[in-house]
């Protein structure tokens, strides 16, 4: 097969691959869309979004919705999966999460994610169940590297999401933070990653504890550290305030998706502009196609 | 319960009904959910004797080669399938459920055979410097066959939904019916007479996948 890099898009050409020293040796560019995926914060089976992490906990919260009936707008926008997130994390909650997780996955035929308050094998099998495609772990996961392993044995890699609370600490160093963002655990972001992926990780989602909140955009150098240094997917989390972020962020963060909640139920932006401006600027992405 | 419905209707009305087949697959309820949507009458199969009287199986798949071929034979399902196809019955095989009609697997430690429907290897994704394995995500299906009754009404190139490390690299290429481009060209759709077989999942690719089962469901 020929070569064909478009001379106008850099970033294409980042994505083209060059294969091993076998005889059929040829270039094939790497189309994988990017990936553009609304977060749903859930409490209580509503939708909720706090201003800034940790903030949901203690009640500043601002109701967006119904979860099922969002998730089936973003379904329609032509979102590329939907990340259902529990914050909650209760027993209680965790039935009532199930519930919203069938509901979903009865009217939207995409995948979807959920997290928050997944501790076991068991609760992954009660989500997967539901309807899931994967689950999402954060703190039960540094408290128990083993649960990424036995996840990923039981259910595959491509189920199991490692998800990872970063804050900068220093001039060229990101801690990962548990409980929602709220207790420091003394581990090296990228350290953690890699460590993650080793252990069976399919997927990482970076959220950013500094960014979270504060619509100013992803931090683009540890999403490109994590991406760079992992050989999963790295999905793009908190920060998004405008188009040019998350651009940015699949450009220079060399993320392969991203994550965002408020520019989404606020109705600053739907999926598909967001889409349309990334293609505008090169990046793959997958359109709505006009399908009977 | 829902079987136990079906099963009691008589052999008539069977016409037309699709047999799932419930072997643990992790994607079995969306699969079941996305056939129910587009109306098509769906039983649920774990043992050999209920495929009789359907004239089209759906065999979903996540995951391992060997788990899937270990528990389709722990069912008797893999033989009796085999069986029901070389009879004549419609087939869609969706990701492992793609892969398991060959012979064998590269995965790791894979010692399970597979159906032998088909002539070829299933291997992994080959290690690139930034190719991500798995491939997570929407990618393009380039439609090599144009009489392909799978992808009527879905334009070529059209994005679909992929989870995967392995793909099946098919002896014959005539039966390739999709190709996909991820570090290499990958066979991503198979078809031979009545037999279709995706490694994308159509029931998570929104409106294209859709439209991709109801195809197969009015092809039955």
């Amino acid at each position: 097969m020929d070569l064909q890099i478009p001379s106008h898009s850099q970033f294409a050409e980042s994505l083209v691959f060059e294969l091993g020293m076998m005889d059929t040796m040829r270039y094939v560019p790497c189309m994988l869309a990017r990936r553009v995926i609304p977060c749903l914060d859930v409490h209580d089976g509503q939708v909720t979004r706090g201003v800034q992490f940790g903030k949901a906990e203690a009640g500043e919260l601002r109701n967006v919705g119904d979860p099922v009936e969002l998730a089936m707008r973003y379904n329609d926008q032509g979102a590329d999966e939907m990340v259902f997130f529990d914050i909650t994390a209760s027993a209680h909650a965790r039935a009532s999460m199930a519930d919203v997780i069938q509901r979903a996955a009865d009217c939207c035929f995409m995948p979807l994610t959920v997290g928050g308050g997944i501790r076991s094998v068991e609760d992954m099998s009660i989500m997967l169940k539901a309807g899931a495609d994967k689950v999402s772990i954060n703190s039960a996961a540094i408290a128990h590297p083993d649960l990424i392993l036995q996840g990923a044995r039981k259910f595959g890699s491509q189920c199991i999401v490692v998800s990872i609370d970063a804050k900068k600490t220093g001039s060229d160093q990101w801690e990962v933070f548990s409980h929602g963002g709220r207790k420091a655990t003394g581990m090296d972001a990228m350290q953690w990653a890699k460590r993650a992926v080793e252990l069976g990780a399919g997927e990482i989602v970076l959220n950013s504890i500094d960014a979270d909140g504060t619509k100013a955009g992803y931090d683009l150098e540890i999403t490109r550290r994590i991406s760079e240094a992992t050989s999963v997917p790295v999905v793009a989390s908190g920060g998004a305030g405008n188009l040019d972020h998350m651009a940015q962020v699949l450009e220079e963060g060399k993320a392969d998706a991203v994550l965002a909640a408020s520019i989404f139920h606020f109705g600053e932006y739907t999926v598909e502009e967001v889409k349309q401006h990334l293609q505008s600027r090169g990046i793959p992405v997958r359109l709505n196609a006009e399908i009977a | 319960m829902v079987f136990d419905f079906l099963w009691s209707r008589s052999e008539p009305n069977f016409c037309g009904v699709i047999a799932l087949i419930d072997y643990g697959a992790g994607n079995l309820r969306s699969v079941h959910k996305a056939l129910l949507h587009l109306g098509a009458e769906v039983r649920l199969v774990t043992q050999p004797d209920q495929l009789e009287g359907c004239p089209a199986i759906v065999l979903p798949g996540v995951g391992a080669f060997d788990d899937c071929s270990t528990a389709l034979n722990n069912q008797s399902l893999m033989e009796a399938t085999r069986e029901r196809i070389r009879q004549g019955a419609w087939f869609l095989g969706i990701c492992v459920g793609y892969q398991i009609l060959f012979e064998r697997s590269e995965e790791f430690e894979s010692t399970s055979p597979g159906f032998g429907l088909f002539e070829g290897p299933v291997v992994r994704f080959p290690n690139q410097p930034g190719l991500k394995v798995p491939q997570i995500g929407w990618n393009q299906v380039r439609q090599v066959r144009s009489n392909c009754p799978l992808f009527h009404g879905i334009p070529d190139q059209s994005h679909f939904y992929f989870v995967h490390s392995y793909h099946p690299q098919p002896v014959d290429s005539a039966i390739i019916a999709g190709e996909t481009d991820y570090g290499h060209t990958f066979a991503s759709a198979v078809w031979q007479d009545r037999v279709f077989a995706t490694q994308f999942h159509p029931e998570k690719s929104q409106r294209a996948g859709l439209r991709l089962l109801k195809n197969f469901v009015e092809l039955v």
